[in-house]
């Protein structure tokens, strides 16, 4: 299932209606409980999109609220939730302090920007990467594909696969993975 | 009795410190007159500053403004008066509010800081009128203007989370004449609460070195990125100041109790570390963004 959130429409319904900037720390908690809140209620798997269209600037307390401390609960949870999440609607300036939480956090997310263009930002290693290229380029790669693309041995192919999965950038289906924006 | 306490005739965080000096041995219950009739300009970190600094007397301190119209009218319109009347016992003139044009050189003028909405304020009102300024007039990138309005958002925060009281920011413009010629942007925040060293000190199991003071506390929180809160997203604010500060080739100086530590670009020639200063309570922190020059 696929799930958009709107991060200004959060911002005006739990902060202020007049809001257009995310900032402060406790404006950042109550738009990251408020989308929490809405995310207990999906089934999984889900791949959910956190829009910033209209959100015209973001400032790194509220980045670390919102993006840092949402992935990594999810990242961390027990039980290996089946929830990924796409950032979407971004522009360099949002991107800055994104990017800085995503490496205290040692995290990595999909994000869109705002011209539509596809690109993973935070930390992963260079391998992981080169495979998540290959994914993102085809759409859907099986440790088969993966394999040939990147010249690595068929365990090697697997396990950076399983790997990407479990960072939540690729989605395991049957025997092969997907993209995110793929699966949207 | 009143100790007089002499503003010189310009005001910036260099000269503040000996408004400090002459305070010093003043002890905070005993009445100041803090005269400033004979100042002809002030930084934004000065007027900020002198209001923090009424709020650190035990004994409402007494004041008397610039006798130029000119300046006292600028002290004016950059909203000193407004809290300075609240703060200060005045005396002599005081230039009253006016309608009249908007101070094309003050972006801000001065603003209370106490709580999260207050900061949301300061963001919306800058980001109305810095871009035409910063972009048309300091030749600074369209995306730099943003990140200015990041930078003036983790400033104020930092009043929020840890002063423990409520502070000041303002941001104007003027020409630097003294050490670089070109037109500088420059934001003031000032506060009279508990400092870095005591935020610090507060963090549950901190352990204290036995050089623990000012000087050290600032290196942790302005250097390092150490904050009082052990979540590992804290921090940061200060560490994107910072960024956002080297890469357009500005200044940022931090001063809280007796040291002050500065980040210091080519251009500028302040000592990265001061300590032994007259002491001040809280934190004041001072940014300063060059015009871009084209390069030839």
């Amino acid at each position: 299932m696929i799930y958009h959130i709107s991060v200004s429409s959060v911002l005006r319904k739990t902060v202020c209606d007049l809001y257009t900037n995310l900032v402060t720390r406790p404006t950042g908690v109550a738009v990251r409980q408020a989308i929490e809140a809405a995310l207990a209620e999906l089934p999984e798997p889900n791949v959910t999109v956190i829009d910033f269209a209209q959100v015209k600037m973001l400032d790194f307390s509220c980045a670390d609220e919102v993006v840092g401390k949402l992935l990594d609960f999810y990242q961390k949870a027990e039980g290996q939730p089946q929830r990924y999440f796409l950032i979407r609607g971004v522009h360099d300036g949002h991107l800055e302090a994104i990017e800085a939480v995503l490496e205290r956090y040692n995290l990595a997310v999909i994000v869109e920007d705002e011209s539509g263009t596809i690109r993973l930002v935070g930390t992963l290693d260079d391998g992981a990467r080169r495979a998540w290229q290959v994914v993102n380029a085809h759409g859907r790669v099986n440790p088969q594909e993966l394999e040939r693309e990147l010249g690595a041995p068929a365990e090697t192919a697997s396990r950076v696969l399983d790997t990407l999965s479990a960072r939540r950038l690729v989605m395991w289906r049957d025997d092969g993975c997907v993209s995110l924006p793929q699966a949207l | 009795m009143t100790t007089v306490i002499t503003v010189p005739p310009s005001l910036d965080d260099h000269t503040f410190e000996q408004v400090l000096e002459q305070l010093a041995p003043v002890p905070v219950d005993q009445k100041v007159l803090v005269d400033a009739r004979h100042t002809r300009w002030a930084s934004p970190y000065g007027l900020t500053a002198l209001l923090t600094l009424a709020q650190t007397r035990g004994t409402q301190a007494a004041f008397t403004g610039p006798e130029t119209e000119e300046t006292a009218s600028y002290w004016q319109r950059a909203g000193f008066y407004r809290y300075a009347e609240e703060l200060f016992e005045m005396h002599g003139h005081v230039p009253r509010a006016r309608a009249q044009a908007a101070e094309s050189n003050v972006l801000l003028e001065i603003t209370p800081v106490a709580k999260s909405d207050d900061v949301h304020d300061v963001v919306e009102r800058i980001q109305s009128k810095a871009q035409q300024i910063l972009v048309n007039e300091l030749n600074l990138d369209p995306m730099a203007t943003m990140r200015f309005a990041m930078t003036l958002s983790e400033v104020c925060q930092n009043i929020v989370e840890h002063a423990q009281t409520m502070g000041w920011v303002a941001v104007q413009t003027y020409r630097y004449r003294q050490r670089l010629g070109r037109r500088v942007v420059v934001i003031a925040v000032c506060d009279a609460g508990i400092g870095f060293r005591r935020s610090l000190e507060s963090a549950p199991g901190r352990k204290l070195s036995d050089r623990w003071d000012d000087g050290m506390a600032l290196e942790e929180a302005v250097i390092r990125g150490v904050s009082r809160f052990r979540d590992p997203g804290r921090g940061q604010g200060l560490a994107g100041v910072r960024r956002y500060v080297g890469r357009w080739d500005g200044k940022l100086s931090v001063r809280s109790g007796t040291a002050r530590i500065a980040l210091v670009p080519q251009w500028d020639d302040d000592l990265p570390m001061r300590e032994n200063l007259p002491p001040l309570p809280g934190a004041q922190v001072q940014i300063t963004i060059p015009e871009r020059v084209p390069q030839r």
